[in-house]
């Protein structure tokens, strides 16, 4: 049991705590949601005008920017959900289906 | 100091005995007097706690799942239908291993609309992980508040507690109290203090997803809780005895002539006190006659009540709730674990305030008596 424990918290990436409080704060960045994904969008970024729909709605705040300004996608953890395509006004946005 | 009081009013000075932190309260009868009490010592300054006023009782215990979260003394009361909107909050209590002491007022389901008395609304919520305590007087009421919050708290427990009084046959009647001293109950229950708490300087997430691969060992950690808090019931309540001079048996059942019994009641809350005086009844006509008082549903006492049966005959059940298509649910957990040479009868009784009296409590014992007593409804 100890043992099925242990292997079971190292999977998890952490100790299965009382109430399942998570002590680490910010442990969600070690959770790579970019493995989820089935379409890929890809941003155009000589038709992006820089409105941040896309950054706006994204549920996972993948849609980040350069120094410079520029938006681009974190593929890490951008999940395929589209929503930036959908929202982008001028179809800077497009997706691909993801090749593994 | 002993005074004639109200058991609804009996809860809400156990609670303030308690110095409850915060106090999310959403009235519904019969539990309104033990809000509108503990209001009025909020208001008067009494009790210094948060109450905090919301617009439903699935708020009522979410506020209440917050407030523990960030680390105070936390109660609340309800009752029915009001029990049930806060269903869906109770398994998140428990699982995030809050320990929310909540006074239940025991009443009946709708429909047809009932507002007496029955086990229907907590016995229906037996398996959402909140030990649930029965009690039978204004004095075991507030007693029994103040102990709560001790197992609750208890590092080895960590779970919520509920408090179940039969509504108006309990929460509505006046009966002599000794209300005990704050500095003793003081020394008794400590102030909670949490490992971990909400807090913006040390953050800490409460309440996230488990995956299939961590879901099964966490309620597996609460099973385990639950199992163990068996003997902190028990040492709370013996401490509690040396300290106020008041047991109630052994914290999980109470027994009344059962040394010698060979026929005997298990029941719980005010049935008990109708079930001790049809008990003296038949001991007078020489039958040896008992009774076992349920104090504790969850976790089911299932040892205690393996030794408080040895030696009996016959028990009859009596179930205030009925397992709709089944049967008596407290029946059915007796039958999953005494020995099978006990022969059993379960007896669904005083559902929606209909009164359990000694006349039905005696047929109960002729019935069991017989070579193969069959259950009923005591209509
Ligand atoms: S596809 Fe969804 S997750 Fe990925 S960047 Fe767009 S909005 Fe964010
Ligand atoms: S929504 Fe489209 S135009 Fe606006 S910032 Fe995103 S990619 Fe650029």
């Amino acid at each position: 049991m100890a043992k099925e424990k242990n292997k079971r918290e190292k999977k998890a990436g952490q100790k299965l705590t009382l109430g399942a409080v998570i002590l680490e704060p910010g442990s969600t960045r070690n959770y790579h949601t970019g493995a989820w994904r089935v379409y890929r969008p890809v941003l155009d970024n000589s038709k992006c005008v820089s409105c941040s729909n896309c950054w706006k709605v994204c549920p996972d705040a993948a849609i980040k920017r350069t120094p410079e300004g520029k938006f681009y996608i974190d593929y890490t953890y951008c999940k395929g959900c589209l929503l930036c395509l959908n929202e982008c006004g001028v179809k800077a946005i497009v997706k691909e289906v993801e090749v593994k | 100091m002993k005074k004639v009081e109200e058991s609804s009013i009996a809860v809400a000075i156990g609670a303030k005995l308690a110095r409850v932190q915060v106090f999310p309260m959403y009235p519904i009868t019969p539990s309104t007097h033990i809000q509108e009490q503990i209001a009025e010592y909020v208001n008067s300054g009494e009790l210094e706690a948060e109450l905090i006023d919301v617009e439903s009782e699935h708020s009522a215990l979410s506020a209440a799942v917050g407030a523990v979260a960030a680390g105070s003394r936390t109660f609340t009361a309800t009752s029915s239908q009001g029990f049930a909107l806060m269903f869906e909050v109770l398994p998140i209590a428990s699982g995030m291993r809050l320990p929310i002491v909540m006074a239940v007022a025991n009443r009946a389901l709708s429909a047809p609309i009932n507002i007496w008395n029955d086990h229907s609304d907590s016995v229906s919520a037996r398996d959402q992980g909140w030990i649930q305590l029965y009690v039978e007087s204004g004095q075991e009421a507030l007693d029994t508040t103040i102990q709560a919050f001790k197992i609750a708290e208890d590092k080895n427990v960590l779970l919520p507690v509920m408090v179940n009084l039969d509504g108006f046959s309990l929460t509505h009647v006046f009966e002599e109290i000794d209300e005990p001293e704050q500095k003793e109950v003081d020394a008794f229950l400590p102030a909670y203090k949490p490992e971990h708490f909400l807090d913006v300087k040390n953050p800490k997430t409460f309440g996230p997803i488990a995956f299939p691969d961590s879901y099964m060992e966490f309620k597996k950690q609460q099973q385990d809780a639950m199992i163990k808090s068996l003997e902190t019931i028990k040492k709370v309540n013996s401490e509690f005895a040396k300290k106020f001079g008041r047991p109630y048996g052994n914290g999980l059942i109470d027994t009344y002539k059962m040394a010698d019994a060979k026929f005997a009641i298990i029941a719980m809350g005010t049935v008990c006190g109708t079930a001790r005086v049809v008990v003296d009844e038949l001991r007078k006509k020489g039958k040896k006659a008992g009774l076992i008082k349920l104090r504790c549903l969850r976790p089911f006492p299932t040892e205690d009540l393996l030794r408080a049966t040895k030696g009996l005959k016959a028990l009859g059940v009596i179930d205030r709730h009925v397992s709709l298509g089944f049967e008596g649910p407290l029946f059915a957990d007796l039958k999953a674990v005494l020995n099978s040479n006990l022969k059993m009868a379960g007896f669904i009784a005083g559902l929606g305030g209909r009164d359990v009296s000694m006349k039905h409590l005696h047929k109960v014992f002729s019935e069991i008596e017989k070579a193969k007593p069959k259950g009923s409804w005591l209509l």
